[in-house]
């Protein structure tokens, strides 16, 4: 009673339902149409709940403008010599991308509570998926943002100065760090037992800017902070885009960003996937 | 349609001696479990005892510790994955996701079952008519009442027809309608050919949907039969009458003598056993024949307390 053994003639009409791609589709073909049914859920989601919506398109045009009027009067950019606008724009514009990627710990936690995370677990999809659509639709939001960001900024007097080339490195940088951010909250939200838990994760993405040279120059601070803002990662992020949109030396913060950036992606998509197989495999 | 499928199997789940703890604490200590094909099996037990383990076990989303286990010819721990095409599962709380209407909850998860465009489109709404979601289609599944939550719970997990339907306390918490409702919707199922294993708290859940009761308690199996024979085990629903007038009660007493009645004096009131309608009805009618002038009729239903209280009983 080992074997599924069908007898001659009959019908099995749910044959090309179950199969695991349906006849002639290979793995990679029926991951991907998982991953976009995922994505196209949550961005569906996303439409439906108010707080979302605002954080991912308000937010980024009231920290601009919060950055601009009411902080660029009283900051100084440094030896820089920079406009504040053209100092702190990088900065907000990872901000108002990050804060949204933090989320994803919440949503991918709240999938993990209730039944929701049994239901994906005796579906026949690759076990990676479901952490992944997360990320996707993060990304594809949150990159959005900062594109909302962009655009308060320019209309609030942001003059770059960068050719296409430049402007292509900073969507790559950008959708980098919203996609590191993401994959960091993904693991977050897999490692914590609640949603409450995971929104934590929010508040170090939104603090780590502040310490950082994206708002004021890492120079003005006391030594351990100085230390810590040059050694973590958005530092060398911003400074990078800083190059690329104003047209400055970049030195080595481009190769240092590239680095950070790929380091988390690589680390942490594996360990999303890898977590939520563990999650239910030993859950309760 | 499902019946060809588990045509092949006479029994679609079996699961010998299985064990699991949770650290120290035992929660299965080695059960044994059967579901024929086509039938309806269903695991009765107290909160506690070991049912939402033993289908975890059965749906791949736990490992046991000890025992073995085949679904649809499959063993659970080595061939997770072609266990997990032949099952659906309704976990315990309603799994649906609030914020898509029942629509696109269904053809969510009948893409993710790897229908096709049209084909799911087609499914979710054959679904919707059959689990009576047709009005609600359109509304967020947030919106729903509890008892439509669960229709569509379990129209998701019909998605990819499954052959096996894993119903984990499908009805806790419903109202009596909605509850009534679900039970002719896994009724339905079963007519088309379903193999359904169904764990509840209700004794009277188990009687109307099962052909076979499982009682579980502690991790181990108390009892194992049909329905009827469990009850009869148990013993059958009582028959309690009190007369108009009190000093009636010798002459009922008399009257139902020969129905086994037991007289309790200080209720004012005689109880017997009821073995079918028919008997139930000549005791009345021979209350009737010697005038006697009846105030109150309870019929009682034996407990899950009961039930428990009888088979621990036994087994010990």
């Amino acid at each position: 009673m080992n074997t599924h053994v069908r007898a001659p003639g009959d019908l099995d009409t749910n044959a090309g339902v179950r199969a695991q791609g349906g006849p002639g589709m290979s793995i990679p073909v029926t991951a991907a149409r998982d991953l976009r049914r995922l994505v196209v859920r949550d961005l569906r989601r996303e439409t439906r709940v108010l707080d979302a919506l605002i954080v991912n398109t308000a937010l980024p045009v009231m920290i601009m403008i919060l950055f601009v009027y009411v902080f660029g009067g009283a900051i100084t950019t440094g030896s820089s010599g920079l406009d504040y606008i053209d100092f702190v724009v990088p900065a907000v514009l990872l901000m108002s991308g990050g804060y949204g990627a933090a989320l994803t710990a919440v949503t991918i936690a709240e999938d993990m509570t209730g039944g929701m995370l049994d239901r994906f677990r005796t579906l026949p999809i690759s076990g990676w998926v479901v952490p992944a659509g997360h990320v996707v639709a993060s990304v594809i939001r949150n990159v959005a943002s900062s594109a909302i960001a962009l655009a308060a900024a320019l209309l609030l007097g942001f003059r770059p100065d960068a050719t296409p080339a430049d402007w292509a490195l900073v969507v790559v940088l950008v959708t980098g760090y919203v996609l590191a951010m993401s994959a960091l909250a993904a693991v977050w939200g897999l490692l914590v037992s609640s949603s409450q838990a995971a929104g934590a994760f929010s508040f170090v993405v939104l603090f780590l800017p502040y310490v950082s040279d994206g708002i004021v120059p890492a120079e003005t601070m006391p030594g351990p902070l100085r230390a810590f803002a040059d050694a973590q990662p958005l530092t060398p992020i911003i400074e990078t885009m800083r190059a690329l949109l104003l047209d400055l030396p970049m030195g080595s913060s481009g190769a240092v960003a590239a680095v950070w950036i790929a380091g988390i992606v690589a680390v942490c998509l594996p360990a999303a996937a890898l977590l939520f197989r563990r999650r239910t495999s030993s859950g309760r | 349609m499902n019946v060809i499928h588990s045509k092949s199997f006479t029994d679609s789940i079996v699961a010998r001696g299985l064990t699991k703890s949770y650290g120290a604490t035992p929660v299965l200590s080695g059960i044994d479990l059967t579901v024929p094909t086509g039938s309806l099996v269903a695991l009765l037990g107290p909160n506690g005892s070991g049912k939402t383990t033993t289908v975890r076990i059965l749906t791949t989303l736990l490992a046991p510790d000890g025992g073995t286990a085949t679904v649809a010819g499959h063993d659970v721990t080595r061939e997770g994955v072609a266990v997990r095409r032949a099952i659906g599962l309704t976990s315990q709380q309603a799994t649906v996701d609030d914020l898509l209407t029942g629509r696109e909850n269904l053809e969510l998860f009948a893409g993710l079952n790897h229908l096709g465009g049209r084909r799911a489109r087609a499914r979710a709404q054959e679904l919707l008519e059959r689990f009576g979601l047709t009005d609600a289609a359109g509304r967020l599944a947030g919106t729903y009442s509890g008892g439509m939550r669960r229709r569509l719970d379990l129209a998701v997990s019909m998605v990819s027809e499954p052959p096996i339907l894993f119903l984990d306390e499908p009805t806790t918490g419903l109202d009596p309608r909605s509850r009534a409702e679900l039970w002719s919707v896994i009724r339905e199922l079963l007519a088309t050919g379903t193999t359904i294993l169904l764990t509840t708290q209700y004794l009277e859940e188990a009687d109307h949907l099962a052909d076979r009761v499982v009682v579980i308690d502690g991790g181990r199996v108390v009892a194992d039969d049909s329905p009827a024979v469990l009850k009869r085990q148990v013993g059958s629903e009582r028959l309690a009458v009190r007369p108009a007038r009190p000093a009636d009660l010798p002459a009922a007493a008399a009257a139902l003598a020969t129905y086994g009645a037991h007289l309790d004096t200080e209720k004012g009131e005689l109880t017997l056993a009821v073995q079918d309608p028919d008997h139930l009805r000549r005791a009345l009618d021979s209350l009737h024949a010697a005038g006697i002038a009846v105030a109150h009729v309870e019929l009682r239903t034996p407990t899950l307390d009961d039930v428990f209280f009888e088979l621990t009983a036994v087994a010990a």
